[in-house]
């Protein structure tokens, strides 16, 4: 099974008690759905606080970020670049700039 | 030996402020959820030392969190290991899940049109006053939801949120939301909840059944100044030993019913400014009550730059300024619906925390005041308990 690095933000870390990397176990399909699965999963508080319980849909403020992409927008069933699937790279859950 | 225990949530995170019956010396404990806006926190009348939290974020949306050792440790209710395994039949992670029931609908906007129901944060928990299991909560978009396993999974009490007039709620400045529950300590299946802006709302078959109790209110921002829904109802508040006396501050008007909200009469009386926010009763006298005048809707600050709660001992109409202790010049804070709160020590003490941070409190039924912290975050909500 792939093991995905994840980088949560700094309040999910702190709300699922974790501190830096976490690394989750995903299904073949490497895509963010499944890694947001396999998140609320092993942290099932944060069910909810990335994307919504019921719809799936990405929070507004909350950004997805692979492989030095910006993929917030792209189809969350589409595989992962390589770089995610082979743990080289971190899959990034970050909080959107907001604020002044 | 009496303690109070002081819950405060701000717009950065929640703190315990606890001390003795003297209520002179504090020890504040926090924050905790640094960074978070904590939009109330409640504990349970039958197990004290379990306390609820509505923790938010715009980025991360609504967290429930529950403390049962008076505030020193919280998880988010069915999230911990153990409790995960005995969670049959119920996925972990629901403390924070939030649907409405069945297709919800549309309500009005501010400009009129329709929009889709959409949860968006918990303003107000209410534990029961009798199960430690069962708690309230009175949501944006308003709705009502109760939990009877200790926050773990919500379920909506829908008949408040389809009653024949919800299609045409409207949002007040702070959204629509749902912002006070009281439960009748005499009959629990009878309670009261308020929304803005559509007002006053009354159940006597534990939440199945609603109906509009807004009979002798006045709007002028509505077409229809008496219309029996749309009122922007800021507050209520009541006595538990006269809970069919209920006092409101609304969006303007101080106002009383004495017969169970079933219709209601203006107490504004002698007050500089009949708009605010919260509105409290004393813990002993049920005929005293407080508010905090705002010079309006439009400037959101005291009367004058003078910080002055008003206490009426006749139940309305005549009213007097508290002063001693608060600051009487160039002070601009804001004083929100859910950030007073009364304990029950022999001698009354009242709190109220404001936009600009400060907690105060009297110990003497309000003739005196002082600050328990004058630099908190903004302060979203205030409630306390008493310790015996």
């Amino acid at each position: 099974m792939p093991q995905v690095r994840v980088i949560l933000p700094y309040h999910l870390r702190n709300l699922a008690r974790v501190t830096g990397e976490v690394v989750v176990e995903v299904g073949e399909d490497v895509t963010v759905d499944s890694v947001l699965t396999s998140i609320e999963e092993a942290y099932p508080n944060l069910s909810g606080t990335i994307r919504d319980h019921v719809t799936k849909i990405r929070r507004p403020f909350v950004r997805f970020f692979a492989c030095g992409e910006d993929i917030s927008n792209e189809p969350t069933d589409l595989q992962l670049p390589l770089g995610i699937q082979d743990g080289t790279a971190p899959f990034m859950v970050v909080g959107a700039i907001a604020g002044g | 030996m009496t303690k109070v225990r002081v819950l405060v949530g701000t717009k950065k995170g929640a703190f315990i402020c606890t001390s003795d019956e003297a209520r002179q010396k504090w020890t504040i404990d926090g924050p905790h959820f640094m960074g978070w806006e904590i939009y109330h926190m409640k504990a349970s009348p039958v197990v004290p030392d379990r306390i609820f939290c509505s923790q938010t974020s715009s980025w991360f949306g609504q967290v429930i969190q529950r403390s049962d050792d008076g505030g020193k440790t919280w998880d988010t209710p069915g999230s911990a290991a153990g409790e995960r395994e005995v969670m049959f039949g119920m996925e972990a992670g629901e403390s924070n899940k939030f649907v409405y029931d069945g297709v919800p609908g549309t309500h009005k906007f501010y400009d009129g049109s329709d929009v889709p129901w959409a949860f968006k944060r918990v303003w107000h928990l209410e534990p029961s006053l009798s199960d430690p299991e069962t708690v309230y909560a009175g949501v944006e978009d308003a709705a009502l939801f109760k939990s009877t396993n200790g926050g773990k999974s919500w379920s909506e009490l829908s008949g408040l949120r389809q009653h024949t007039t919800g299609k045409d709620w409207q949002p007040g400045a702070g959204g629509m939301c749902l912002h006070t529950v009281l439960i009748d300590p005499t009959n629990e299946d009878r309670m009261w909840v308020a929304i803005s802006a559509a007002g006053v709302f009354r159940t006597d078959d534990g939440g199945k059944s609603w109906k509009p109790v807004n009979r002798g209110l006045k709007s002028n921002f509505m077409p229809e100044e008496e219309a029996e829904v749309g009122h922007c109802v800021h507050r209520i508040a009541f006595h538990p030993s006269k809970p069919s006396t209920l006092f409101m501050q609304k969006h303007w008007d101080i106002m009383r019913s004495d017969d169970s909200a079933d219709t209601w009469s203006e107490v504004s009386g002698n007050l500089p400014s009949d708009f605010g926010f919260p509105i409290d009763v004393h813990s002993h006298e049920p005929e005293t009550i407080y508010v905090v005048p705002i010079l309006s809707d439009s400037e959101h600050v005291p009367v004058d730059g003078k910080l002055r709660v008003y206490r009426s001992r006749t139940g309305g109409n005549e009213w007097e300024a508290l002063t001693r202790g608060l600051p009487q010049e160039h002070c601009y804070v804001n004083v929100l619906r859910e950030a007073m709160a009364v304990d029950s020590c022999d001698s009354c003490g009242i709190y109220f925390g404001t936009t600009g941070g400060q907690v105060y409190v009297s110990a003497d039924s309000g003739d005196n005041w002082t600050a328990i912290n004058e630099h908190f975050p903004p302060v979203l909500s205030v409630e306390v308990q008493t310790l015996k």
